[in-house]
């Protein structure tokens, strides 16, 4: 069994109005070190072992689910959990 | 001519898409489910506003997998009419019936009110009761409007004469180019955020998008009824 972290963001190329808003909101409580917040998501799958390489599965479930490859970058790090 | 009107598990725009298309336009429709299994005996396909699946993860990223999409893609090949607007606009770009991606609104509010439309492109079958460069009042009613595709991807649809509606002069959400509305590259696929659904009756405080409808009966009747 694997313990798999998604991570997805907008792609640098693309604005992020919350993030902004955030960085905004970190200079004013003077962390003037900050120079850019992006916000994103995070999931965690669980999945079990199967003939097909893990990697090459959650590649494809982030591509055709769980990001938006038009807007968004995604990385993932998989970890085998110790079964009981 | 007869509608199908998809619905989704949290579509809550399709009484009034359905009223548009039976009560003001006269045409047949009906409700479909979003599990069916055929769109075959439908004309038109008609994918409304809302918020499919709760707009988890992302807007339209689930229906976009829902059993009745595959329909919904052959009867786009087939080259029958498909309308998508707000939340159905965001599933046929997650479909990849259309190209592009929907961002949050620039200023992270959910916006509802009347906005001006400039039509830009009157040569399609959805635009074709409309004068090119006419202005016309449509609401909106979306939190992620602000349209976004990359330069290669906006060079296609400008060469390609795809961009149907632009926000008029006041651009609302952000969307790149004041795009509000965009066809595929054969013309039978129209996605659009502003509500033409909600703009059918002059007691509803206008019709101007009573003519969306009428052009795609109006074409459909040109090509489809003999002495027409």
């Amino acid at each position: 069994m694997y313990k798999v972290k998604v991570f997805v963001t907008l792609r640098e190329s693309v604005l992020d109005p919350q993030g902004t808003v955030v960085k905004n909101s970190l200079h004013s409580m003077n962390y003037s070190e900050v120079s850019d917040v992006r916000i994103g998501k995070y999931m965690e799958l669980t999945v079990e072992k199967s003939d097909r390489p893990v990697e090459e599965a959650v590649k494809e479930m982030c591509e055709r689910l769980l990001a938006n490859v038009v807007i968004e970058d995604y990385r993932f790090e998989i970890e085998e959990a110790v079964t009981q | 001519m007869k509608f199908a009107v998809i619905v989704f598990p949290g579509s809550n725009c399709d009484i009034d898409m359905y009223h548009a298309v039976k009560d003001e336009l006269g045409a047949e429709a009906e409700y479909v489910w979003h599990d069916a299994e055929s769109l075959d005996t439908y004309d038109g396909i008609l994918l409304p506003g809302g918020f499919s699946y709760g707009d988890y993860l992302r807007s339209g990223a689930v229906a976009r997998f829902s059993n009745v999409m595959k329909e919904v893609v052959k009867a786009a090949e087939a080259g029958k009419p498909v309308l998508g607007v707000c939340n159905g606009f965001q599933i046929l770009l997650e479909a990849g019936l259309l190209p592009g991606a929907m961002r949050r609104n620039d200023s992270l509010k959910f916006i509802c009110r009347t906005v001006e439309l400039k039509v830009e492109n009157n040569e399609t079958i959805f635009s074709s009761s409309y004068e090119k460069g006419e202005v016309i009042n449509i609401p909106i009613a979306h939190g992620e409007g602000n349209y976004y595709c990359d330069e290669a991807t906006l060079e296609t649809l400008k060469a390609n004469n795809q961009i149907v509606f632009t926000y008029n002069e006041t651009n609302p959400n952000g969307s790149l180019e004041n795009i509000a509305g965009i066809v595929n590259k054969k013309g039978n696929v129209l996605g659009m955020m502003p509500h033409p659904e909600r703009a059918v009756d002059e007691l509803l405080g206008g019709a101007d998008g009573l003519k969306l409808f009428q052009s795609i009966v109006k074409q459909w009747r040109e090509a489809h009824v003999v002495n027409a």
